[in-house]
């Protein structure tokens, strides 16, 4: 009789990953524009990206999760310019609050632009009306 | 920036920080630590909230360490 492999806690967590990475052209056809770079964000986690904050300091690392508020969890994270920012040596995992982010800097090629494009011009639109 | 132990927060990241300490980076001497104690940070002030890696934290030298101090927040 063929023994069912009872899955590895590590499979199941990719399973679970798996089934909440969101479509990105599923969640443009959701509803208001206010959670629209949200749900942009959620299907970027597990993207490497350089967040570049308003003081100027630029952390990279991996998009581990997004709030609605668009605070980032970036983990293992490391600092553009360590020379002139040591400040951070012995952090490898960090919380960003949403209102210093200047920049998120990602890949091109880990985003439909014509489609955000236009997502966010419908969602301007319907915003104004 | 502020190094503590974080016993709370909110929604608004206001955070209580216990026996927490100041590190003061300056590009002429060594990091200085100016000891805080219970901290209540409103969350307004708040940029980054870091882990630190006890590992590594504990290899760093301080006091050879020149930096200048990290930019106010201009929005």
């Amino acid at each position: 009789m063929m023994r069912k492999k009872t899955p590895t806690l590590r499979e199941i967590q990719w399973g679970q990953r798996e089934t909440e990475k969101l479509d990105l052209r599923a969640l443009l056809c959701q509803a208001s524009f206010g959670r629209l770079f949200y749900s942009f964000f959620k299907s970027l986690v597990g993207k490497d990206v350089v967040v570049e904050l308003k003081n100027d300091l630029s952390i990279c690392g991996t998009l581990h999760s997004v709030d609605q508020y668009l605070n980032i969890k970036l983990t293992d994270i490391s600092v553009t310019d360590p020379e002139k920012y040591p400040h951070m040596l012995s952090v490898k995992n960090c919380f960003i609050r949403g209102s210093v982010v200047r920049y998120v800097q990602l890949p091109a090629d880990e985003v439909d632009t014509q489609l955000l494009q236009d997502a966010a011009r419908k969602e301007a639109l319907q915003q104004k009306q | 920036m502020i190094v503590g132990t974080l016993k709370g927060f909110d929604q608004t990241i206001n955070l209580i920080l216990n026996e927490s300490h100041e590190r003061v980076f300056s590009s002429s001497q060594g990091v200085k630590q100016v000891v805080l104690g219970l901290y209540i940070v409103r969350g307004d002030n708040v940029a980054v909230i870091g882990e630190i890696d006890e590992e590594t934290d504990s290899v760093l030298d301080l006091g050879n360490i020149r930096a200048e101090p990290l930019n106010s927040v201009a929005h």
